[in-house]
């Protein structure tokens, strides 16, 4: 190389590329953020998360566990609120304040737990049925709308039933009845980036399906699965609730779902202990909402079609 | 280090010989059944040498595209033989291929969606040099430096994204990216078609310059009369899926003998012509360009030819040489009206000042 040139590299250098890289990536971070910030419900929604993410981190604070103990329980049978106990006790004499915070642990980490899981196997099948045409993509895309058409309940009370009841099956249960969705969307998308022609000029390259896929397809897709990812959780903390409610939840721990369920065979509602069923209703609506409009906002964020309205 | 595929010297460094490509088309419904083919390329031959560059011209949906894709192996051939340097290429297996991908590049004809909008420009340079191992890691910033700066590009940007550059200097990453891995042919389609006029010439420059350089054969696809005429030595016109006629640049240009290459040249916006004040004579085609599905019998420029006659129906004409140029047509001569008026501008090509000032038009045939 000539002085030049060497000259211009050395000056390149000052800034290396991983540099570069970061600062751009933190400049679109912050250029999502404040189309984000103009999102007033989803500003809200992340408020109500961050209030609900705060209470389970801090849990161990807020409530003591010991609270949690059936043979620890020192409050009335299902007392009505009071200065004592805030939101009352359930049927054994605990405070269902402190239920309801060490639940919404369980609530969160299942929810989040599926969710990750029902990402990963919708992104890694949507991507590989949209990239290989022919027969693996076709049988991949059959797989899929073959999952999306079992209803959803009957088959993961199979799967909870077989399994067994434990935090980490749950989550597995719900993370593998519910990616198909995310599928779809990902295959979609990576359709409509095939037939791009950097593709093309990949293929004319000689690169392989995986520098294809990785270096050009998944990037692209990235902002969807991540808006998406917001919406599956949602879904998850209800599909939670659900199955803990009929009775297919840990039943060692206690979550939103488990509280309800227990609240509804005890006869809270013939005995007026609103108390008892409201509270993890509520939550569990708030937490619901929550990540819905927040996913929605970052949908409109990431998708260019939904940007103009 | 990738194998290198093995050289010989003799020969010319793409000999295409009836090459066919047909997609099919399929009925809907559950048994897709092949209920025709369209016929994009049939039965198209060339060569281009070592270093030389051949002009591909003709109409929108003629199969010029589809033949560059074909050779770059984007599409496998449905018959006929592509040699590159004397080794059949046409049916080898995407892994006996790699080894020629490093020597035949595509350039494209849209420089916004050709290149990631996620990639920076380094990367996208320098990929082809990671695919085929043909520099260690290290040096690959070096490398794609010197190609930045070999295409006109300030070699520091390489950290920038392509939305950060104009049209112009995009297709200058084109092609940039394009010359990586020191290619024997590039397959240019419609490298310039995008760009506006004043950009075109120094692109078309910046190609010459390169190609004389480094020695690069060119497949030059495009519909710009002007620009084939200014960049390549030999031309083939094409017409439906066939090369109608085939010759050096001066010949095609000057005394065109298949009717369809002279209605081309003729509905061509001619400078020099419309400084004198001469209305040119044109020739008007009639009707539309005829379903590749569903070609026509014999000659398939017929059913638009003034000159047709039942022979025309009857037998296809075969590529013959005539008046120094190959054509396929039965009444193959020079045309004695555009002949006239076009033999003024001198044998060699067209200086650069002519081009950018005629090379906004593009040809139609109407």
């Amino acid at each position: 190389m000539t002085t030049e040139a060497g000259q211009t590299a050395q000056t390149v250098q000052a800034l290396s590329p991983r540099r570069v890289t970061w600062l751009r990536r933190r400049d679109a971070a912050v250029r999502s953020w404040k189309s984000f910030a103009r999102h007033r419900i989803g500003v809200a929604g992340l408020v109500v998360l961050v209030l609900f993410a705060l209470m389970a981190v801090f849990a161990p604070l807020l409530a003591n566990s010991n609270g949690l103990e059936v043979t620890k329980a020192t409050g009335p049978v299902m007392g009505a609120p009071s200065s004592h106990y805030w939101l009352g006790t359930d049927e054994s004499g605990r405070s269902v304040l402190t239920l309801l915070i060490w639940g919404s642990r369980v609530s969160l980490f299942v929810g989040l737990f599926a969710t990750l899981i029902s990402v990963v196997i919708g992104t890694l099948i949507g991507i590989s049925s949209g990239h290989f045409g022919g027969r693996i993509g076709g049988l991949l895309f059959r797989l899929t709308e073959w999952f999306l058409v079992i209803p959803f309940l009957p088959l993961a009370l199979v799967l909870a039933s077989l399994l067994g009841a434990s935090l980490v099956n749950i989550a597995f249960v719900i993370g593998i009845t519910s990616w198909p969705g995310t599928a779809l969307l990902i295959r979609s998308q990576t359709l409509s980036i095939e037939a791009r022609p950097y593709m093309e000029r990949a293929r004319v390259l000689g690169a392989g399906n995986w520098h294809q896929m990785t270096r050009h397809v998944l990037p692209n897709v990235m902002p969807m699965v991540f808006a998406n990812t917001t919406l599956t959780v949602a879904g998850a903390i209800l599909a939670e609730t659900t199955l803990s409610f009929l009775g297919l939840g840990d039943p060692t721990r206690v979550s939103w779902g488990t509280m309800l369920d227990s609240a509804f065979s005890n006869g809270a509602m013939s005995l007026g202990a609103w108390w008892y069923l409201i509270p993890p209703g509520v939550c569990v609506v708030l937490v619901v909402l929550s990540f819905t409009v927040v996913g929605q906002a970052l949908e409109e964020i990431f998708n260019p079609r939904l940007r103009q309205r | 280090m990738t194998q290198e595929p093995p050289t010989t010297t003799e020969g010319p460094l793409l000999e295409v010989t009836d090459l066919q490509k047909y997609f099919p088309v399929k009925s809907s419904g559950v048994i897709r059944r092949t209920i025709g083919q369209v016929q994009a390329v049939d039965g198209v031959t060339f060569s281009i040498g070592a270093g030389q560059s051949l002009g591909l011209v003709g109409e929108s949906g003629c199969g010029k595209t589809t033949t560059g894709r074909v050779i770059t192996r984007l599409y496998d051939p449905t018959a006929g033989s592509m040699k590159f340097e004397g080794h059949e290429i046409g049916h080898l297996s995407k892994k006996e291929m790699h080894p020629y991908r490093r020597d035949i590049q595509l350039i494209f004809q849209d420089p916004y969606s050709s290149l990631n909008p996620r990639h920076t420009v380094g990367s996208i340079v320098g990929t082809p040099l990671l695919v085929h191992n043909a520099v260690p890691k290290n040096q690959v910033v070096d490398r794609v430096q010197g190609l930045l700066e070999t295409v006109g590009l300030n070699p520091e940007h390489f950290n920038r994204y392509p939305s950060e550059f104009s049209g112009g200097q995009r297709q200058r990453i084109g092609i940039a990216r394009a010359l990586a891995l020191n290619p024997k042919l590039i397959v240019a389609d419609e490298p310039v078609s995008a760009l506006d006029v004043s950009i075109q010439a120094q692109v078309i420059n910046l190609l010459q310059d390169l190609q004389q350089k480094f020695g690069i054969a060119f497949l030059f696809i495009a519909h710009d009369l002007a620009i084939v005429r200014h960049f390549c030595p030999e031309v083939a016109v094409m017409y439906l899926g066939k090369i109608v006629e085939i010759g050096d640049r001066s010949s095609i240009y000057e005394t065109p003998h298949h009717p369809y290459t002279q209605a081309l040249l003729s509905a061509a916006p001619d400078v020099k012509q419309a400084v004198v004040g001469g209305r040119r004579e044109r020739i008007r085609l009639e009707g539309d360009v005829p379903s590749p599905v569903n070609p026509p019998s014999g000659c398939r420029f017929r059913t638009r030819c003034w000159k047709a006659q039942a022979i025309c129906a009857e037998q296809e004409p075969p590529l013959l040489e005539v008046g120094g140029r190959q054509v396929a047509c039965h009444f193959a001569e020079p045309l004695q009206v555009v002949s006239s008026l076009v033999a003024e501008s001198e044998s060699e090509a067209p200086s650069l000042q002519d081009l950018s000032e005629s090379g906004d038009a593009p040809v139609q045939v109407s």
